[in-house]
C-alpha cells in the first residue's frame, strides 16, 4: 500500500477513536453548568485580550454568571454592542445599571494655562511629563498629547482646545483613558453628576491662580454656597461628593474662577432646533389667541367683506 | 528488577529532572510555579498525564513498530496525548473542580507540553519494557512536580519577602532563580550512572 495512505489512514483511525472516546466520556463527566454562560460566551468576541480584567473570554463569562453585580460593559473589543447583548441574555437593561462616563478635571484650555515651554519632543504625555512635569506652569493639568486618545478604543475622547474632552455619547467608562493619563486626570463618575470640578490643581490659592486662569484657588466660596454639604476643600482643591451633590449649580455660579462647571447649562445647541422651538411656540400662541377670541373675529369679518363691497361699488361707480 | 526501577525513579527525579536538567516543560515551570496550591496541582496533573500517557502510547508504539510505521511515533503520540488530556480534562471538571479552577488556562497547555511527549519518546529510545516505561513516567513525573514545589517555594519568598530592584521584579528574578535551581541539580549529574 502507499506508504502516504497507509500514514494517513493510521492517523485517522486513531483521531475516529479518539474522538468517540472523548464524545463518550464528554457524555459521563457532563457537568451541568449555567446555560446562560454558553449564550454568554457566544456573544464576546473570543480575542481573549484580558481587557475586562478576566482571564480570557470564558472567564468573564463565568464571572458574569456568578457576580450579577458585574458591568455587562467590560469587553472593550466588542464594544456597546456586545455589552448590549450580555446585558439581554442577563436579563438586566444596560441603562439599568448606573450609567458611568469619564470625566476630565481639567479646564486648562490653551489661553488659560500659562505654557512653561514649547515643547517639541516626543509627541506623548508620559514623554512631556518627564520634562520638567509637562509644558505647561500647572503639573497637574492637561498635558493635550492625548495619550488618552491613543488609549481609547471607542473614539470617544478628543484634545479640544488644549483640554481632552469625553464624548459622552460614545463613552463606555472602561476607564482605559483613566490608566493612560500620566497625571490621573480622568475619573470615572456617574453621568447624573453634571456639576463637576475641572481642576486638578492642589497647589496654594496664589500659585494655582498664575498657572492657569481656570484652576481651583481653594477659596471656599462653594463651601459655604452649597446647601447640602456636598463639597469639601482639600489640599487647596475642591471635591464635590457625588453621592450628596444635587447638581443644584449653585456652586459653579459662584466659583471666581470658573474652575467648578455646571454641564447642563450647556446642552448641544442646534441652530435649526431653536428656529423649529420658536416657530412652534408661535404656532401655540396664535392658536391660543384664535380659540381665546372666536367671536371677535367673526365679527371682525363681516365688516371687512363690507368695505370691500363698499369699495367695488365705489369703483363702478367711478 | 525491583533495583533497577529505584534506580530509574532516583534518576529521573533528580539527576535527569525533566524542567531543570532537561529543560522539558519550563512554559508550566514558570507559568503555575507562582502559588504553591497551584503548582502542586499542575505537578500532580502532569504527573498523572505523563503514566496515562505512557501507558496508552507504549502499546500503540508496539503495534506501530510491527508494521513499520515507527515514522509516524510524533504525529501519533501528539494526537494520543491531545485526546487524553481532553479526558484528564473533563474528568477534573466533574470530580475536582477545585483543581481545575486553579489551573485554569494551563490546563490545556498540558497538551502541548513537551515534558509529556518527551518521556513518552524516552520510554521508546531506552528500549524500556511495559514496567520500566510506567515507572519512568512516574519518576519523571515526581521530578516534574519536586521542580515546582521548589520554585514555587522559592517564588512566594521572592515576591512578599524581598526588597529588590523594580527592574528585577516578575519575569527577570523567576529566570534567574531558575537558573539557579538547574545549577544546583547539575549537583546530581553522574550519581547514576
Amino acid at each position: 500500500m502507499n506508504p502516504i495512505i497507509l500514514a494517513i489512514l493510521v492517523v485517522v483511525a486513531i483521531g475516529l477513536v479518539a474522538a468517540c472516546i472523548l464524545s463518550f466520556a464528554s457524555k459521563v463527566f457532563f457537568v451541568p453548568v449555567d446555560e446562560r454562560f454558553a449564550l454568554l460566551r457566544e456573544e464576546l468576541p473570543g480575542a481573549n485580550c484580558g481587557g475586562c480584567g478576566f482571564a480570557g473570554c470564558d472567564d468573564y463569562a463565568n464571572a458574569l454568571v456568578e457576580d450579577s453585580e458585574l458591568s455587562c460593559s467590560k469587553c472593550p473589543v466588542g464594544g456597546p454592542a456586545v455589552a448590549e447583548k450580555l446585558a439581554e441574555i442577563l436579563g438586566k437593561s444596560a441603562g439599568a445599571e448606573e450609567k458611568k462616563l469619564a470625566v476630565v478635571m481639567c479646564n486648562g484650555t490653551t489661553q488659560a494655562a500659562k505654557k512653561l515651554m514649547q515643547y517639541s519632543d516626543i509627541k506623548t504625555c508620559k514623554a512631556a511629563k518627564t520634562m520638567f512635569g509637562g509644558m505647561n506652569v500647572c503639573p497637574y493639568g492637561c498635558l493635550s498629547l492625548g495619550d488618552c486618545v491613543a488609549a481609547c478604543e471607542f473614539d470617544a475622547i478628543h484634545v479640544e482646545d488644549g483640554v481632552a474632552t469625553v464624548d459622552k455619547e460614545k463613552c463606555v467608562a472602561c476607564g482605559a483613558c483613566a490608566e493612560a493619563c500620566p497625571n490621573s486626570l480622568i475619573r470615572i463618575s456617574p453621568a447624573k453628576n453634571v456639576v463637576i470640578v475641572k481642576c486638578h490643581n492642589t497647589d496654594k490659592g496664589g500659585i494655582a491662580r498664575k498657572a492657569c486662569d481656570n484652576a481651583c484657588i481653594g477659596c471656599r466660596k462653594c463651601t459655604t454656597v452649597c446647601k447640602f454639604d456636598a463639597i469639601k476643600v482639600e489640599d487647596n482643591l475642591a471635591f464635590i461628593d457625588p453621592e450628596k451633590c444635587k447638581n443644584c449649580g449653585a456652586c459653579a455660579k459662584v466659583c471666581p474662577t470658573g474652575a467648578i462647571h455646571n454641564e447642563r447649562k450647556k446642552p448641544a445647541v442646534d441652530p435649526a432646533k431653536i428656529e423649529a422651538a420658536k416657530k412652534a411656540a408661535a404656532a401655540k400662541k396664535a392658536a391660543a389667541e384664535a380659540s381665546k377670541a372666536p367671536e371677535a373675529e367673526s365679527a371682525k369679518a363681516p365688516e371687512a367683506e363690507g368695505k370691500e363691497e363698499g369699495a367695488q361699488t365705489a369703483k363702478t361707480e367711478e | 528488577m525491583l533495583n533497577s526501577l529505584i534506580v530509574i525513579i532516583i534518576s529521573m527525579v533528580l539527576v535527569s529532572n525533566y524542567p531543570l536538567a532537561q529543560f522539558l516543560g519550563i512554559c508550566p515551570f514558570l507559568g503555575v510555579s507562582k502559588e504553591l496550591d497551584s503548582a502542586k496541582g499542575m505537578g500532580i496533573a502532569v504527573t498523572f498525564v505523563m503514566v496515562l500517557a505512557t501507558a496508552a502510547t507504549w502499546p500503540i508504539m508496539q503495534v506501530l513498530s510491527k508494521f513499520n510505521l515507527a515514522y509516524l511515533q510524533t504525529v501519533v503520540f501528539i494526537l494520543v496525548i491531545a485526546a487524553l488530556v481532553q479526558l484528564v480534562e473533563m474528568f477534573m471538571k466533574k470530580s475536582m473542580p477545585a483543581l481545575y479552577k486553579s489551573l485554569g488556562v494551563f490546563l490545556p497547555l498540558i497538551t502541548t507540553n513537551c515534558a509529556v511527549l518527551g518521556v513518552c519518546i524516552k520510554n521508546i529510545d531506552n528500549n524500556y519494557n511495559y514496567i520500566e516505561a510506567l515507572v519512568n513516567s512516574f519518576g519523571a513525573g515526581l521530578g516534574f512536580l519536586l521542580a515546582m514545589v521548589i520554585m514555587a517555594g522559592v517564588r512566594s519568598k521572592l515576591v512578599d519577602e524581598s526588597r529588590m530592584p523594580v527592574s528585577f521584579r516578575g519575569v527577570p528574578i523567576t529566570l534567574v532563580t531558575a537558573a539557579i535551581l538547574a545549577l544546583s541539580f547539575m549537583g546530581f549529574q553522574g550519581m547514576v550512572s
